[in-house]
């Protein structure tokens, strides 16, 4: 079950002002669309306050958007960035909800700045390993996070391997990569 | 009496403290259920702080899974849950299929089910048996694979393989059950059925077992669920939350018109649908014996349901109908589905732009979330009931590592 009506969306809206930007109740998995410095507040209403209490987080997921082919880039419709999905669960009521936001793939596009977004640590202490995993393997900085590290490659290990143009180092402690 | 307790010198005194010391837990310590470190910070017997390091296993699943068709990612995630690769592929096949709006047939709906809850029996005897391990008992664990076995035998007619399957797959599964298979699945069911007091009285009821867990690693139902914990580990907190009832449609649909009760307690019992041992009076609602005896409970449970699968299964005419193509293309847009398998709720995510490989995959993993709460859950145990909280999690780090 999914969240449908515009109801629930005027409320969030109303007690978020600013917070939700698009929205798209016809997919799939409809979802909605909010601003990424919002997203600590959407979420802390959602779990908090409103009157479907989303007291669970199921998942974290970054998508890059990156086409390393220049060919393909030519046609593909969207400009690079990453995106953020946020897949909630309500115990109580039993429905699921989407979030979702866009980052841009390096912070002010300087190649090695990491993106930013606010931790939702501080709603659901569950996020914790979620945002670290995020961390390792696609390259996204929480803020406010108690303790962002490395949780499934090595602390020392260079580039993060979800993203689209990672490429694999050729040595690792004397380990040959490829 | 209460001056002789002082005197005891088995009374471990909690408020005393001496120096402390980092205990190093594994990787190869056998009771953590694969790779899996923890770091103790203890004070004597006292435990203050764990950390689990995880990692060990991982092998990039997700990534991998961008680089091939939906069809040939099944065997990656065999290797996710090794213990219950069927319920893997079962959530992978499903999150395609609910992305393609696809639908199988009748016959093959059933013959998932069938498959799926078999597993899960066995998925629950070598957590039962390997729990069994943990606390120091050798022989359930024996007890467990004997039957195990079995199961392993009718996958092997059924699929070839013993532990990684791929058996279901996007669109159906890969064949037909052999003629003479669904007699030798009875006879096992009729055998294995009175075993289960067997394993009650090994371990369910067993003074050891019980006080060994019983009251041990209380997690509160908020606790989990902000944990986002599932399947057993939630339900033995007393959240009555089961995603083949509460999950969506398309995972729901599987399980219309089968009977069958979420194994939680409510109103201070448990089903009443076959005659279990009583809770000992020890034991509190979200202990380390409640996670364990949910799915003792599940383990009949999923019994019932292979018998009425077997009933619908033989009653449907026609082909099972075949998979989907290798290269079958996928609409452009994304899918999130969460399964009950037996560790939990293992959600798969999948967006595609429109090709037959997906551009991303993202595997969401039961005992991921499950292990994340065990540094709440040991704060303030003893070193010996480190392995008892972390074993009633019923953890797999091939799927949390992925």
């Amino acid at each position: 079950m999914t969240m449908r009506g515009p109801g629930f969306l005027d409320q969030l809206d109303a007690a978020v002002p600013g917070a939700v930007v698009g929205r798209n109740l016809e997919a799939i998995d409809p979802w909605i669309d909010v601003a990424p410095e919002r997203i600590a507040d959407v979420c802390a209403w959602l779990a908090k306050s409103s009157p479907v209490r989303f007291d669970s987080l199921q998942c974290i997921t970054a998508i890059d958007w990156f086409e390393i082919d220049p060919k393909k880039a030519a046609k593909v419709a969207w400009q690079p960035h990453t995106e953020m999905v946020y897949h909630l669960w309500s115990t109580a009521a039993r429905v699921s909800l989407v979030l979702k936001t866009k980052l841009p793939r390096w912070k002010s596009d300087v190649p090695g700045e990491l993106p930013e977004i606010p931790s939702v640590c501080g709603v659901w202490r569950g996020a914790n390993w979620h945002e670290r995993e995020v961390y390792d393997l696609s390259g996204i900085w929480f803020t406010g996070h108690p303790d962002l590290r490395r949780i499934l490659c090595p602390e020392d290990w260079e580039g993060y391997p979800l993203r689209k143009d990672y490429e694999m180092p050729l040595d690792y402690h004397g380990i040959r990569g490829r | 009496m209460a001056q002789m307790l002082d005197d005891d010198p088995r009374i471990i005194e909690f408020d005393v403290r001496t120096d402390e010391m980092l205990v190093n837990m594994g990787p190869q310590h056998p009771s953590t259920h694969g790779v899996l470190r923890l770091v103790l910070r203890t004070d004597g017997e006292v435990v203050s702080e764990v950390e689990p390091h995880i990692g060990y296993l991982h092998r990039c699943a997700e990534k991998i899974g961008e680089n091939l068709t939906h069809r040939q990612w099944i065997p990656y995630t065999d290797r996710m849950d090794y213990l219950a690769a069927m319920n893997m592929n079962l959530g992978w096949a499903l999150a395609v299929e609910k992305l393609m709006k696809y639908q199988v047939s009748e016959k093959a709906r059933h013959l998932r089910v069938l498959i799926v809850e078999l597993n899960r029996i066995a998925s629950h005897l070598v957590g039962m048996g390997a729990y069994g391990l943990d606390l120091g008992t050798f022989s359930p664990f024996l007890y467990a694979f004997r039957e195990r076995e079995k199961i392993l035998d009718l996958f092997e007619e059924a699929c070839g393989a013993r532990l990684t399957y791929s058996y279901i797959t996007v669109g159906g599964l890969t064949a037909d059950l052999p003629s003479g298979w669904l007699v030798k699945c009875e006879a096992f069911l009729e055998q294995f059925e009175p075993i289960i007091q067997e394993y009650h009285a090994l371990l369910t009821t067993n003074a050891i077992f019980v006080k060994r867990t019983a009251n041990i690693g209380v997690m509160s139902p908020e606790l989990a669920i902000e944990y986002g914990c599932s399947g057993p580990v939630l339900r033995g907190s007393g959240v009555d939350q089961d995603m083949r009832r509460d999950g969506e449609a398309i995972y729901t649909a599987m399980y219309d018109s089968y009977a069958f009760e979420v194994a939680v307690m409510k109103d201070g019992h448990y089903p009443r649908d076959h005659v279990y041992p009583a809770v000992p009076a020890d034991a509190v609602l979200g202990d380390c014996w409640h996670r364990f005896f949910v799915r003792m409970l599940e383990v009949v449970q999923s019994m019932d349901l292979v018998r009425q699968a077997i009933d619908r299964y033989s009653a449907c005419k026609g082909p099972l109908g075949e998979p989907l193509k290798l290269t079958e293309k996928m609409p452009a847009g994304d899918a999130y589905l969460e399964t009950e398998c037996p560790k939990g709720q293992m959600g798969f995510y999948l967006v595609s732009d429109g090709s037959a490989i997906p551009w991303r995959v993202r595997a969401r993993s039961s005992s991921f979330s499950n292990l994340a709460v065990a540094h709440e859950l040991c704060r303030g145990c003893l070193i010996a009931d480190v392995p008892a909280i972390v074993g009633s999690l019923d953890i797999v780090m091939g799927e949390i590592d992925r």
